[in-house]
């Protein structure tokens, strides 16, 4: 680990300015997984701001209906929220099926969106990862790849995203709130706040320098039966190799986003338009750009057939 | 003591102590964080430093420079150890690959140096500063490329026929020739190799988790070039080894360096992600079984292959060493190959040779019984032999195979079973159950121990026999109490110290038989010495309740043996019983599964084990060796593998985040059955091993119980989804 600075924050703005000021600085919230890459020098902040104090840790409802939840809600109390399980229930179920007790007391609602991959070669500091240091390559194409992306891969990278919860998050379009440096504030929408890898894999989102998490903010709920659907290797903390999660209505029409699958939660507005006419025709639309390596392709039919099941699960 | 006779009565039969499911006596220090682990050990030390192992960043090739410049000059830094100023290095006869690496590198993650510093965290940031220049060399990291060239091994196990086989193979109206491949295994125990280092003048104290305190000794002493005598070796505790602990490994070699070098103790552990690399692995298998029979079951002919790899100088994997002796057939033969590869080193794991051996062999079972139309555990029951099937006129010491199979059946509903596959569903849940039998064999080592009774009345036990989590440390207790007829709170145990006896370790489910007949062994030479001091007859005296008496004299021990105690030392040495007689544990694994329709999901639903492996020392020990064990074979049936890079030649998967085992969820109910039995040839103790008994077919079960729901078989561990996920039901 490389020696750090250390200052705690004493607002949302400050910590911002503070970030932007020290050209090598990272906040840390719950820390569980930038402590880890700290420890393996994956993560070399010069400077740690640390947000805890910060008064973030609130469930509020918004004006219009919906929930805000705070930056540093803890995935434990989120999930248990009674306004999340009856609202949001694909969202509860999401952070339920991610991690462990103990790391769910800890991690963030921030923190959880921008947790990194756990590609096993951005890992290893011996490896080339384009990801960890630009321009070095990519060891995961071409070698062990069973975890890896299927949906919007590059050249220069394969990873996936490893959230459960930002793929219900993606799936109910929550907004996620910030602060820059300068103290302006702006809303991204989900979908957006993410990135394919491109040619720039080390840069996972769109917040620029500096720019700090506040909240995210869920929609006005949108009924219909809430699913979440993750599979994996052995029963509990393991990362998904994909998941689905489904809001789907009454009257056939619902939303769809899969993990597991790609550098970020996997959405098309394209395919939920499918929904009423059933999961063949979503799947097909969700998977029709799917390029998988020869470890994965398995993803493909296992996507396919997870989804048919919620779907007519949620049918009842 | 010699043992050549079978046992006949002796003290242990009265099984006042011995036999009874007592708590763990190490148990309060291991739950209150008071057993101190070898990290954590500060009595007589000051001053401890740091160190941090660096490993090779490549899997072959050579160190052409290293710049320790920036590493020096880090904040803390007190020396830095490399190839290059450790002075002259033997390599330990356990070794395979040199622990410490340079110029010549032979696999991922060899050390190549260790940064001693003030703090960890100085040692760790420093390590990273150190430059290394590699140049590769080509290397084999593919078994199934490098099989081709695979050769027999000429100092293990020879190839084994009996009878005609191809012959008798060719003429049998029912026959199986299948290949079945086995991954390579982690141990992934919870403790990491640890030690800490201390010079004191040419002496070398090591604090460390070891599993074999005598060959450890002997190859630290070989590698430094040093007398052994001068090496004092001790492991109290132990937070699991599973085999990775057996020998001398990197952590203790780079402690006594850095130590050296630093002239202050110096502490060392393996970080999580190098231990995968940088130490030794269950090496992987591809295993060929061919098994011919006649249509009523009875096989004519077995034959089993196997092909593993390790690097130049290593060992095969002994895969076929139970289709040695498991089931009869008048024709038969094992092959085991070896292939040159440059991966880590690959070595024991819990039951080396049965554990992957029973993997493929127990499938292969399944599958004949379904070709014959008959339940898999009547055609294990056909084929069942009492005397060993490659050379008839010795028998087994002790074989309740059909037993536990038929008690397994019964207990376990296993009439419930259809044996026709993928009808049985549950919702989504596709149902099945499986069986395999277990076996492993038996040995016995040479085990000493000393024991001293004090005028207080209290008995201790000194051996460098170690507690791995196990139970040695209650075992040899509730021995010595029983033997010299006092109660177990008056026996102390020290275990682990290379001072003490040499003992038989803990390796190969041998330890709880032969370290506690070492210290039966000693506890009859203190009651003869104990009588002798009254002038007793010592055959007549009877120890109980704390006092030594005979006829209507009655002297309690703590007077009997005078102001000064006594002391008596003696080791369980071992004649041709195991020659004459085959001495091996037996076993049925009952598995029932559900497989996801819609995903593939393997979820394990309930499991039972029936055991029949000699006395059981403490019924409560045993059972949590065995419900480990049955643990260990659910990861290795459904999700264990390190995971190849065959381009750059290592294990890719090296944390636990990776590398997945078990967790609770996986286990949802597990039963364990001993059935009663004592074994004569085995020991005085009568009792043989069961720690590794328990992975023994395990994984085999889980698989033929995924067979009889899904109808797919699979033969490529581990079983997981992507494996059957296509050949499942397509979904209404």
């Amino acid at each position: 680990m490389k020696s750090f600075t250390y200052e705690r924050a004493a607002s949302p703005a400050e910590a911002a300015a503070a970030a932007s000021r020290v050209p090598d600085a990272k906040f840390i919230a719950g820390g569980t997984n930038l402590l880890d890459l700290m420890k393996l020098e994956i993560e070399t902040p010069g400077h740690l701001i640390d947000v805890n104090g910060l008064a973030l840790d609130k469930i509020e409802p918004t004006n219009d209906g919906g929930l805000r939840i705070g930056a540093l809600v803890r995935n434990t109390d989120l999930a248990a929220d009674a306004r999340v399980r009856r609202d949001y229930g694909v969202l509860s179920r999401a952070l339920l099926a991610g991690a462990s007790g103990q790391l769910r007391n800890k991690a963030t609602t921030a923190g959880n969106l921008l947790q990194r991959t756990r590609c096993p070669y951005f890992y290893d500091t011996n490896m080339p990862c384009n990801k960890r240091k630009p321009g070095s390559g990519c060891a995961a194409i071409g070698g062990f790849s069973r975890q890896h992306a299927v949906l919007g891969a590059s050249e220069a990278c394969i990873a996936v995203h490893p959230s459960d919860m930002a793929v219900a998050m993606r799936v109910l379009d929550a907004t996620v709130e910030t602060v820059k440096a300068d103290g302006t504030t702006r809303s991204i929408a989900i979908a957006d706040f993410h990135r394919l890898p491109g040619d720039t894999p080390q840069e996972e989102t769109v917040l620029e320098g500096g720019e700090l998490i506040t909240a995210v903010t869920l929609p006005k709920p949108v009924g219909g039966t809430h699913i979440y659907r993750k599979v994996r290797d052995r029963a509990s903390y393991a990362f998904a190799l994909v998941s689905v999660a489904v809001v789907a209505q009454r009257d056939g029409t619902g939303r769809v986003a899969l993990g597991g699958v790609a550098h970020k939660p996997w959405r098309l507005e394209a395919a939920d338009a499918q929904m009423p006419r059933g999961a063949k025709a979503v799947h097909e639309r969700l998977l029709a750009d799917a390029k998988p390596t020869s470890d994965n392709a398995f993803k493909l039919p296992l996507v396919r057939r997870t989804l048919a099941s919620a779907l007519a699960e949620a049918k009842g | 003591m010699k043992f050549d006779t079978p046992a006949t009565t002796n003290p242990i039969d009265q099984l006042k102590v011995v036999g009874q499911p007592v708590d763990r006596i190490d148990g309060p220090l291991k739950t209150t964080g008071t057993a101190p682990y070898a990290y954590e050990h500060h009595e007589g030390l000051e001053n401890t430093a740091y160190g941090y192992v660096l490993g090779a960043a490549i899997a072959k090739g050579r160190i052409a420079s290293m710049d320790l410049s920036r590493a020096k000059a880090a904040p803390g830094v007190i020396t830095i150890v490399t190839a290059e100023t450790a002075g002259a290095l033997d390599k330990g006869t356990k070794n395979t690959a040199k622990l410490l690496g340079g110029p010549e590198i032979e696999h991922y993650h060899q050390a190549v140096a260790v940064v001693v510093a003030e703090s960890f965290e100085q040692a760790r940031a420093a390590a990273q500063l150190i430059r290394v220049d590699y140049v590769k060399a080509d290397g084999a990291f593919d078994l199934a490329d490098a099989r081709k060239g695979a050769t027999a091994p000429t100092d293990t196990q020879a190839d084994s026929k009996r009878g005609n086989f191809a012959a008798a193979f060719a003429a049998a109206p029912v026959k199986l020739d299948e290949t079945y491949s086995t991954p390579d295994h982690a141990h992934a125990m919870m403790e990491p190799h640890a030690t800490i280092a201390a010079w004191s003048g040419d002496k070398l104290t090591l604090w460390t988790s070891n599993q074999m305190i005598a060959w450890g000794v002997g190859d630290m002493a070989k590698t430094l070039g040093i007398p052994k005598q001068n090496v004092r070796l001790v492991s109290p505790f132990i937070g699991g080894g599973f085999g990775g602990k057996l020998f001398l490994r990197a952590d203790a070699l780079m402690a006594a360096l850095g130590a050296r070098a630093a002239r202050r103790p110096v502490k060392v552990a393996l970080s999580r992600p190098m231990i995968f690399n940088n130490t030794t692995h269950r090496p992987a298998t591809i295993q060929r079984i061919r098994i011919g029979a006649a249509q009523d079951g009875k096989i004519t002919a077995i034959g089993h292959e196997s092909w593993s790899g390790d690097l130049p100088g290593g060992g095969p994997e002994l895969a076929v060493q139970q289709t040695r002796l498991l089931y009869a057939g008048e024709n038969r033969m094992t092959a085991l190959r070896l292939a040159e590869l440059d991966l880590p080193e690959g070595n024991a794991m819990r039951a080396p040779g049965e554990a992957p051996g029973m993997m493929a062999l127990e499938i292969a079972m399944d599958e004949m019984a379904e070709k014959l139309g008959m339940d898999p555990i009547e055609f294990r029951v056909v084929n069942d032999t009492q005397v060993d099937p490659e050379n008839p006129e010795r028998p087994f010491s002790q074989r309740r195979l059909v037993d536990c199979l038929r008690q397994g059946a019964e207990r376990f509903g296993w009439s419930a079973r259809t044996p026709h596959p993928g009808r049985v569903r549950d919702g989504d849940w596709l149902v099945g159950m499986g069986v395999a039998a277990a076996f492993r064999n038996n040995l016995v080592m040479k085990s000493g121990a000393r024991v001293r009774l004090d005028n207080k009345g209290f008995l201790t036990v000194e051996t460098d026999m170690t507690d791995i989590g196990t139970g040695s440390y209650t075992v040899i207790a509730q021995t010595a109490a029983e033997m010299m007829g006092v109660p177990l709170e008056k026996v102390r145990v020290r275990l682990g110290d290379s001072t003490f006896p040499v003992s038989a370790g803990s390796g190969g489910q041998w330890g709880g038989n032969s370290s506690t007949a070492g210290v039966y062994a000693a506890c009859v030479k203190l009651r003869e010495a104990v009588a002798q001091k009254l002038g007793f007859n010592s055959a007549d005296a009877v120890f109980t309740g704390g006092t030594v008496r005979l006829g209507n004299r009655s002297v309690p021990l703590a007077e009997a043996v005078g102001q000064d105690g006594l002391v008596v030392e003696d080791a369980m040495d071992y004649g041709d019983l195991s020659k004459r007689y085959q001495q091996s544990t037996f076993g049925g694994h009952f598995v029932e599964v559900g497989v996801d329709v819609v995903t593939g999901e393997v979820r394990v639903r309930r499991m039972l084990a029936v055991c029949a492996a000699g006395r059981i020392l403490n019924p409560k020990t045993a059972r949590s060796q065995v419900i480990g064990a049955m643990t260990m074979g659910v990861g290795a049936a459904l999700m264990e593998e390190l995971k190849i890079d065959k381009r750059l030649g290592f294990f890719v998967n090296h944390d636990l985040a990776g590398y997945e085992v078990p967790v609770h969820a996986d286990i949802p109910h597990q039963e364990v059955i001993f059935l009663e039995e004592t074994d004569p040839m085995s020991s005085p103790m009568k009792a043989k091993g069961v720690g590794e008994l328990g992975i023994c077919g395990v994984a085999a079960a889980v698989a033929n119980a995924i067979y009889n729901a899904t109808g797919v078989r699979v033969r490529d561990y581990p079983i997981t989804l992507d494996k059957h996920l296509d050949r499942l039901p397509e979904l209404s």
